[in-house]
């Protein structure tokens, strides 16, 4: 370490902070642009996928598990489970699979 | 719905829950992470009490063991937490008007994936007590998981911390699949997302793009792509085209 850590640990806090409040607070009214209103309509869908797969191939013990997670989550979701139950079973999924399976 | 703090930050409090659980265990791993850094429990903690980004938070303990200069750590920070630039740019459309600067201060205290992606799928305009009531069982969960990690590395069984780290995912999976069923455009852009991502993570050139910039990088192509061939036209909607063909059938 080449500094006091607290003060590393302050660098990452103020950066971190800044990059989450600025657009907050700077952004203070409707957008009006339709691109613009469109592609911040958007974001939230294309970063959550991309965050998601395949990422949680690799999140678990074995991949297949994660797969079979992955489809559980995505019917689960698909046939109106909330944040709650997805989560939940998702975990579940890989538990069972892992435990009694092996997989 | 009743539009009043209470009955929000209660509903916050709700779904922050299974946000707490995942959190829990991936900052587990972070504290294991933390650790090995050198870092003592406390200075972990407070690091996970300040920040709450996982990839971040990974990022700057490599750095802090590696001895790197403060500038570099403050890149690392920009280019690893990015997105959260983009997220908090589509949230500041989320929140009425009149939503004080101190709400909006304390929002971007805690614009996390999962925080952000529970926020923005509410209904109509964010009332601010609703991140209020998630943040105040998630930040909890993810500092005492780092503070655990650290103090007792392995002992919780691997099938367990195995089995909770897809319960992140499965929330993300619970965020966007519900509105793909009522779109084609968002069911698209979704498969798009993830086969570019697979694309992006397994292709010898590409998959040297660290993870965060390829969060970043698909973000602005995918999204902005689909702004320019699928404009939203009305309030908070689905496009209009999608709406015709819908008609249509």
């Amino acid at each position: 370490m080449r500094y006091n850590v607290y003060l590393y640990i302050l660098v990452m806090a103020l950066v971190t902070y800044l990059i989450r409040v600025l657009p907050l607070t700077l952004i203070r009214r409707e957008i009006r642009n339709v691109t613009i209103r469109s592609f911040l309509f958007y974001v939230p869908y294309v970063t959550l996928a991309v965050m998601t797969f395949p990422a949680i191939l690799d999140a678990t013990g074995s991949t297949w598990s994660a797969a079979a997670a992955l489809l559980a989550g995505i019917g689960l979701a698909w046939w109106g489970a909330g944040l709650f139950q997805v989560s939940v079973l998702s975990c579940a999924v890989v538990f069972l699979l892992e435990r009694f399976l092996q997989i | 719905m009743p539009n009043d703090g209470k009955a929000w930050f209660a509903k916050g409090l709700r779904d922050g829950l299974p946000i707490s659980m995942g959190y829990f265990a991936v900052a587990f791993t972070l504290g294991i992470a933390a650790k090995n850094a050198g870092l003592t429990a406390f200075q972990a903690t407070l690091t996970s009490l300040l920040i709450n980004a996982s990839a971040g938070e990974f990022a700057g303990f490599t750095l802090i063991s590696a001895g790197a200069s403060l500038l570099e750590m403050a890149a690392m920070m920009l280019v690893v937490n990015a997105r959260y630039l983009l997220m908090s740019c589509a949230l500041s459309q989320k929140l009425g008007s009149q939503t004080s600067l101190l709400h909006r201060m304390l929002i971007g205290f805690d614009v996390t994936d999962e925080i952000f992606g529970v926020s923005i799928s509410a209904p109509g305009k964010l009332n601010p007590y609703y991140p209020f009531g998630m943040m105040a069982v998630s930040i909890p969960g993810w500092a005492s998981g780092t503070c655990l990690g650290v103090l007792m590395g392995n002992v919780l069984p691997a099938s367990v911390v195995s089995a909770l780290s897809v319960g992140l995912y499965g929330m993300f999976l619970a965020v966007i699949i519900p509105p793909a069923r009522k779109s084609r455009i968002i069911a698209g852009l979704i498969a798009v997302s993830m086969g570019l991502s697979f694309l992006f993570s397994k292709l010898p050139f590409l998959s040297r793009i660290s993870s965060g910039m390829r969060i970043i990088l698909l973000t602005v192509l995918i999204a902005g792509a689909a702004a320019v061939l699928f404009p939203v036209r009305e309030e908070g909607g689905i496009p209009e085209k999608e709406e015709a063909a819908q008609d249509a059938l």
